[in-house]
């Protein structure tokens, strides 16, 4: 079995996750240059309802095909909910005040949302119900699953959505003029409001899904699971440059890659000091990295203000 | 008709209704200031107020160990522990402006550094009067080291790089366990030094002059001081030449810096005056528990210090003061809720413990919307962001988004 094939298809993988989560981040920056700090927790809540929703019809006998989607429509609904209220009753009135009063609001609720989980849903992890045949195939030298596959096509399907929704309809197109200047867009008959709602809704819906591929790939789901996530894919959307969503894409694929060839190959490179259980520290070294030396990121035209 | 006189009667009414309701808004605020007034404008009011003031810190572990029990002497301890953090947070993110969200890691330092060197870990023993000084030291080098690339990153950026690096300790202090063990991983550092006296540990009762004081009011005497110690030096740091600096860039970079400010230094000097005293109490911790381990040094204890400053008020001393007690002393009231319940609803639903951090992030969202000059900010902060003209805030608002542009 070829290690560095394998590694470089499992970030893949993985990658195609952070991007999804990534979206949302870079999307909600782009119009309104606030780190929605609580994306993490949607994509939590999408994962926990889809995990409940699908447990619960299966236990009940419903065939597989039409719990799934009951399970994916569930995480939808709610996120998308949770994500339009948030915005309506943390951000939208503190829209002109300092910067700091959004970022500080937005950990508020990421730790309410996580908190009223962890109340709902207990401190115990969901297994994500064995509803699918894992079937495992060969491939160069490397092996996949069906799961897997299913995975990376979902969430392929879904983003090539999001680029088609943003770059041909009308609400795409109100959603670009609001990130360039939202105030002449308003100008132009943009009801600038429903836009910006739009567009959390939007990231929310992502995320559930994000939510619910996320489920299936570790197996469980943990009120906990947001909040490193959440952190990652914003590195990964800080990557790419963020508010650009070619960007978010790349970033998410590129950081997947790294983590799991970092992970892999860190005891090697260090004479085994540190080994694979320090994976989570490389989102946050490229994090640090990519600010200190290009804070535009990769795709980012738009040099970052740095006052 | 009208009969004459009604007109002003009916000015009178309005006029005490307007009052009432701005008095309303602001009775709080007035009070406070109307204290703080008194207090410093009349010398012999502040000389009997400071006495006051004094011999009730002096008394009130007895008084709270008589009226609440020994444990709340414990809570008092680390209430004036947190006292000191959140003053020093307040340093970097009320003076300064700058939101740090891994003040934690500088906590941890001192810690981990006061535990390693203090314990059977290494079989050192070094003095705690060395210690804690050097560990406050070696966490301002962490805080020169993290902010000297990072400081120059919009606000917002700079938040998530130090919460990344707050995490980043944290994943190191609990994997370091292995090949050499160094931090003794999930399992922390058990059994260290305690602060001592004249060779006698601060842990153990104490006889002095025919009273017994216990390791929890040695603390508090301990605490108190360097609390004190603190809060003078705050006040220091607040009306020096550099405290003016930092108000100014929190204000208005890009003006302080055509004013001769070199704001690349002194932001730096705010992050490594906040990461200092986050050593110094992250020392005193590990004294004072006798045990660290990696769970004490999460994000939510960052945000929880974020919480007292933001709560109480950014940037003004006494408002960090009484933020810092009330978180700590607030989420103990919380124990009766369990009870509650079971009294109200037959069995308990919700564990009160919780409801503790959903209770915090309530708080903040709540106090940013309604209140974000928090509940007991600086005259002068609390006159920027609720003047009596709300078109001038609007003014001032549209001036500031132009020029960010």
């Amino acid at each position: 079995m070829d290690v560095l094939l394998q590694q470089i298809l499992n970030g893949l993988i993985l990658g195609s996750l952070y991007a999804m989560v990534a979206l949302g981040y870079t999307m909600v920056y782009g119009i309104l240059e606030l780190i929605n700090f609580a994306h993490g927790e949607i994509v939590m809540l999408g994962a926990m309802v889809a995990v409940s929703v699908l447990a619960l019809l299966t236990a009940l006998g419903v065939p597989v095909p039409l719990a799934l989607l009951a399970a994916l429509t569930a995480a939808v609904a709610v996120c998308v909910a949770t994500g339009v209220l948030v915005e309506r009753v943390a951000y939208r009135p503190l829209r002109n005040a300092p910067r700091l009063a959004p970022l500080i609001t937005a950990i508020g609720v990421s730790i309410v949302l996580q908190n009223l989980a962890m109340i709902f849903w207990g401190r115990q992890y969901l297994s994500f119900p064995p509803v699918l045949d894992i079937q495992i195939y060969e491939f160069a030298g490397a092996t996949i699953t069906n799961v897997q596959i299913l995975i990376v096509a979902v969430a392929a399907v879904t983003m090539g959505g999001l680029l088609l929704l943003v770059q041909r309809t009308r609400l795409g197109r109100a959603m670009r003029a609001t990130a360039q200047n939202r105030e002449v867009a308003g100008l132009m008959g943009v009801d600038v409001n429903r836009v910006i709602a739009a567009t959390f809704a939007v990231g929310s819906a992502l995320a559930a899904v994000a939510g619910l591929l996320i489920a299936a790939y570790y197996g469980i789901a943990h009120y906990n699971m947001g909040f490193i996530l959440g952190l990652k894919a914003f590195s990964a959307a800080v990557l790419g440059g963020i508010g650009n969503i070619p960007g978010a894409l790349l970033g998410g694929l590129l950081l997947g890659v790294i983590e799991s060839l970092g992970a892999g190959y860190i005891g090697d490179l260090t004479g085994g000091f540190l080994g694979s259980h320090y994976q989570d520290i490389f989102a946050f070294f490229i994090l640090i990295l990519v600010l200190i030396f290009r804070p535009s990121g990769l795709l980012g035209e738009r040099v970052a203000d740095r006052a | 008709m009208m009969k004459p006189g009604c007109k002003g009667r009916r000015a009178l009414v309005i006029f005490i209704c307007v009052n009432l309701r701005s008095f309303a808004d602001n009775s709080f605020l007035r009070m406070t200031n109307f204290l703080s007034d008194r207090i410093y404008r009349d010398p012999r009011i502040a000389r009997i107020a400071f006495v006051a003031l004094g011999a009730l810190l002096l008394v009130l572990p007895f008084l709270v160990e008589a009226g609440l029990g020994r444990t709340w002497v414990r809570i008092l301890d680390f209430a004036m522990l947190y006292v000191m953090l959140a003053l020093g947070l307040n340093i970097v993110v009320g003076y300064a402006g700058l939101l740090d969200l891994g003040y934690v890691a500088f906590y941890a330092v001192g810690a981990y550094f006061y535990a390693i060197l203090a314990s059977p870990q290494f079989g050192l023993h070094l003095p705690w009067w060395a210690l804690l000084p050097t560990g406050a030291g070696i966490a301002c080098l962490f805080g020169v080291m993290l902010g000297a690339p990072t400081l120059r990153l919009r606000g917002d950026y700079l938040a998530i790089v130090t919460l990344g690096f707050g995490e980043i300790i944290r994943i190191f202090l609990n994997n370091l366990n292995a090949p050499v063990n160094v931090t003794n991983g999930p399992q922390g550092i058990n059994m260290i030094d305690p602060v001592t006296l004249g060779g006698a540990a601060l842990t153990r009762p104490m006889d002095l002059f025919g009273l017994t004081i216990s390791g929890a009011h040695a603390h508090y005497y301990l605490f108190l001081g360097l609390t004190l110690l603190v809060v003078f030096i705050a006040f220091r740091l607040q009306d020096s030449r550099i405290g003016r600096a930092w108000a100014a860039i929190r204000e208005d970079e890009v003006a302080a810096e055509a004013m001769g400010i070199n704001t690349r230094n002194v932001k730096l000097l705010a992050f490594a005056m906040g990461a200092t005293f986050g050593g110094l109490g992250g020392g005193l911790f590990a004294a004072f528990q006798g045990f660290v381990s990696p769970e004490s040094f999460t994000l939510m204890e960052s945000i929880m210090i974020l919480c007292m400053v933001v709560l109480g008020g950014m940037g003004h001393i006494p408002g960090v003061i009484l933020g810092a007690l009330l978180v700590t002393m607030l989420p103990e009231l919380l124990r009766y809720i369990g009870p509650l319940q079971q009294e109200l609803i037959g069995h308990v639903v919700v564990d009160p413990s919780d409801l503790r951090m959903l209770l915090f992030g309530i708080g903040l969202v709540v106090v940013m919307l309604f209140r974000p000059q928090g509940l007991w900010p600086s005259p002068v902060r609390a006159r920027e962001l609720k003047p009596d003209n709300p078109d001038q805030v609007h003014q001032e608002q549209e001036a500031l988004y132009d020029a960010e542009r």
